[in-house]
């Protein structure tokens, strides 16, 4: 049986740095930071006090105010960016296979938000359950998918992928595989987060994966320099329209890139630490570049996990240095966390829509905040610091690792 | 209009979204006021909260529409 190719013909985007597609890429361009102090809570009491918060977002401009109350963040988010990503894609809906329609969607978490003030509000009380109705169908992960499916009548394949950061790489190379096996002319797919709540920032803060750069959010997710303390918690979506290459020319659309190629591993070390030789890194670029039919020397750009905590940022370099040998040097690599945060379960998305900006546009974005070189990281790596690197870059890959282990890997490749 | 009744009102405007001139009486939450089952529970457990009572689930049934809400409160504060 021979695979489907499978392309990527609609992209949204709503991040810490850009509230569209069009502002994200600026903003990745210019290597604009999307730290802050907190303002969803008041965040006084804890040890980090800041975070990549999406700005200037009011959630009426987009949704009714009836059916914005019935959504947590996470899914609100969805919604606003699979919507950009749709008109994007130019489908018409009045004529396609509704039923060839998928939504497969990333979330590390979900409702957080809904889930907190819920237990809080019981907690409050003398015992009595007075939960929400809305609580549960609010807070599960895989509400986002199906609000989006409700929306637009699509009836495909329709589930949430989780699998904590990798969550929305895992999304992209299931909704790939689906249309590579016929399952599905057209997957959206993406991931959406919103853990910038007490209980998000308290329980990162617990772990001391957070940085704690209070007095200098801008400069505090700064990966691969010597003086790095932790990631900065990002929240937002991305969306990507993936749809079979021959669906997409029979309707003329605009095709951005090929997705050729997923990798999956895991490290099976640790519930949070990467393994220190980064093994399980390793073995997902490799399985990444077998699936796409492709050899380490082909890559030109990595968007890498790289999210600025002192192991994780040393263990992948070494993964790389070890997959890709002398060709390491001649690829551009960055980590756009440095710009964004950590989108977590929304990580992978906003990443792989970098990465395909990169291959459309022909310029790698910076990874920002860079100034003292760890003697741990090979200084010799072009982690394309501060400013944005022009490259035709015909080959990208982004790869995405989650706590418990579980890594992904996704490539993009120029349209031949 | 009476306190509760104006109170009942705001409620219903608030959780369901809604004009203010579509709640009068006859009003029918999930006919007319585009409420689904979700909303309706949420909508007695504001009036409970709004006026310190207990709707037990076989009352809630037959609390259909503004008017009738408005009849039981009435009825039970």
């Amino acid at each position: 049986m021979k695979f489907k190719r499978v392309v990527v013909t609609g992209l949204g985007a709503l991040t810490p740095i850009g509230n569209n597609l069009q502002e994200y890429w600026d903003g990745l361009q210019k290597g604009v930071s999307g730290a802050a102090p907190i303002t969803h809570f008041d965040a006084s009491k804890f040890k980090t006090q800041f975070a990549c918060e999406v700005k200037n977002f009011q959630v009426t401009d987009f949704i009714d105010r009836k059916e914005a109350r019935r959504l947590d963040k996470f899914a609100q988010y969805a919604m606003v960016a699979s919507d950009e990503a749709i008109v994007d894609s130019k489908l018409d809906l009045e004529k396609i296979d509704m039923d060839r329609i998928g939504v497969i969607w990333g979330a590390g978490i979900g409702g957080l938000e809904t889930f907190q003030e819920e237990v809080l509000n019981f907690g409050r009380g003398d015992g009595t359950p007075r939960f929400n109705p809305f609580f549960i169908p609010k807070m599960i992960a895989d509400i986002a998918p199906g609000l989006i499916s409700i929306k637009h009548g699509f009836r495909g394949p329709n589930f949430t992928t989780v699998s904590a950061c990798a969550s929305s790489a895992n999304a992209m190379i299931d909704a790939l595989n689906y249309i590579r096996l016929g399952h599905a002319d057209i997957i959206v797919t993406g991931g959406s987060e919103a853990a910038v709540t007490a209980a998000g920032i308290g329980g990162f803060n617990a772990m001391h994966a957070l940085s704690t750069r209070n007095d200098d959010p801008k400069t505090a997710s700064r990966p691969f320099d010597a003086n790095r303390d932790g990631f900065v918690l990002g929240e937002g979506a991305g969306a990507i329209i993936l749809e079979d290459y021959d669906h997409a020319v029979a309707r003329g659309a605009k095709i951005y890139c090929e997705i050729a190629g997923g990798g999956l591993s895991a490290d099976a070390h640790h519930m949070t630490a990467p393994h220190p030789e980064g093994l399980g890194a390793k073995n997902v670029m490799r399985n990444c570049l077998k699936d796409a039919g492709l050899n380490p020397e082909d890559v030109d750009h990595i968007n890498m996990h790289g999210t600025s905590t002192p192991l994780g940022d040393v263990a992948e370099s070494k993964a790389i240095k070890e997959v890709f040998g002398e060709h390491t040097y001649n690829i551009n690599i960055n980590s756009t966390k440095s710009m964004t945060g950590h989108l977590l379960g929304a990580a992978g998305a906003i990443e792989a829509i970098s990465s395909i900006m990169a291959i459309v546009h022909g310029v790698v974005p910076p990874t920002i905040n860079h100034e003292t070189y760890d003697e741990k990281i090979d200084s010799k790596m072009n982690f394309t610091f501060n400013e944005a690197q022009k490259r035709d870059v015909k080959v990208a890959m982004s790869n995405t690792f989650g706590f418990g282990g579980h890594n992904a890997c996704v490539l993009f490749k120029k349209l031949d | 209009m009476s306190d509760i009744a104006s109170r009942v009102k705001a409620i219903i405007v608030d959780k369901l979204g809604v004009d203010e001139n579509e709640v009068v009486p006859e009003a029918s939450f999930t006919n007319d006021l585009g409420a689904d089952s979700l909303d309706t529970v949420e909508l007695i457990m504001e009036f409970e909260k709004e006026f310190d009572i207990q709707i037990p689930d076989d009352q809630a049934e037959n609390i259909a529409t503004v008017g009738q809400a408005i009849k039981y409160i009435e009825e039970t504060k």
